[in-house]
């Protein structure tokens, strides 16, 4: 977990709080799962629960039970942007640009032929 | 040190995590919510895996048969867990106050274990005090949402709560060896635990609006530790022995 400032940090050992928890109603969360320290935070599915306490609570045991866990992330799915999906086709051609990727570049002869000549290793 | 008197203790925690371990398993399947029917039950095989740890520190330091045997071939009468585990778990206010009740309880208990004298149970502690913390965890957390939920699960949480606290008290009732274990610095003792509960509880229920039934000593439930208890119990062992008894040299 990053020491991000902006991240909300849950005190669920506070006794009462402040804030009402009047949100009786079900509503979905966006779970992510980290499995070590400085690994990525991956999206790995969504809990239904009525605050943030509990959606942590309940993400814990649907995606955090089983293999390493350091710390879980939940956000509400309302606060999730999306592009619309007439739009999708902005990706489409993606795929096809291979010269984007390293790999497309087939330089390890020159880079052999380089460390020969110059007895680097 | 006293083999009896660290006996008593290890069975009397352990009988408690398998019954209501056993107990709160009872919700899958039928729990109020899919994610809460699966965080309940996990929490459920933890109890269950704190007896099984338990009672393997009685097979290995202290020759006593496996921890499956103890847990399967024993006669109720044997049983030291107290009778706020063994009752039926109810409607889910019931189940979540007892659980609420419980854990907290639990979870002082092997805080205060940490620094026992008793290296197997103060290591055991140490393993599990994450796991018990999650738990309070939960409970805290449902407690707090449905107290002040709607006017319907306010009155629920409350009138599960007064039906509970005689038998929470329940869970602090000494034994023969209780100053034994003290003096030897095993475990600092039952009032000890239960005056850190109280002081515990009392917080979370009040902030959460509710209040916490004031109990008089003669209304508490006792008789669990001594092996006196609940018609609750033995359908329970009957029920959660059925498939062993069926064939108890099966390999699993």
């Amino acid at each position: 977990m990053s020491l991000d400032p902006r991240v909300n940090r849950i005190d669920l050992h506070k006794v009462g709080s402040e804030e009402q928890h009047t949100n009786s109603h079900l509503i979905t969360w966006e779970v992510f799962h980290q499995e070590k320290k400085g690994k990525q935070v991956i999206h790995v599915g969504i809990v239904h629960a009525p605050t943030p306490d509990l959606a942590l609570i309940l993400a814990k045991e649907q995606f955090g039970r089983r293999g390493a866990t350091t710390n879980i992330w939940v956000t509400k799915t309302s606060d999730v942007y999306s592009f619309s999906s007439e739009d999708e086709d902005i990706f489409e051609t993606t795929p096809e640009k291979t010269f984007r990727n390293p790999e497309f570049y087939k330089v390890r002869d020159r880079i052999e032929e380089y460390q020969a000549k110059h007895k680097t290793v | 040190m006293n083999k009896e008197a660290i006996q008593d203790l290890l069975y009397k925690m352990a009988d408690d995590a398998l019954i209501i371990g056993h107990r709160n398993s009872e919700w899958t399947g039928i729990g109020p919510m899919l994610e809460e029917d699966l965080a309940f039950a996990s929490m459920a095989q933890d109890k269950v895996g704190h007896a099984q740890a338990l009672y393997q520190i009685c097979h290995e330091v202290f020759g006593d048969k496996d921890p499956d045997t103890i847990a399967f071939h024993r006669e109720e009468k044997e049983f030291k867990c107290c009778q706020l585990v063994e009752l039926p778990i109810g409607e889910y206010d019931f189940s979540l106050v007892r659980h609420f009740l419980f854990d907290h309880a639990e979870l002082i208990r092997y805080e205060m274990l940490t620094t026992s004298t008793f290296q197997p149970l103060a290591q055991l502690a140490r393993k599990v005090k994450g796991e018990i913390k999650y738990h309070v965890m939960h409970a805290d957390s449902f407690l707090k949402q449905l107290a002040k939920g709607t006017e319907e699960s306010h009155a629920r949480m409350q009138s599960a709560l007064n039906y509970a606290m005689p038998y929470a008290l329940g869970i602090f009732e000494k034994s023969e060896y209780e100053d034994v274990l003290i003096k030897e610095g095993v475990f600092a003792g039952e009032d000890s635990l239960k005056e850190k509960w109280l002081e515990k509880i009392t917080a979370i229920v009040t902030a959460a609006g509710l209040i916490l039934p004031n109990v008089i000593d003669s209304n508490i439930i006792y008789g669990g530790r001594k092996g006196y208890h609940s018609k609750y119990l033995e359908p329970l062992l009957d029920e959660m022995t059925e498939v062993t008894r069926s064939d108890p040299r099966a390999e699993w």
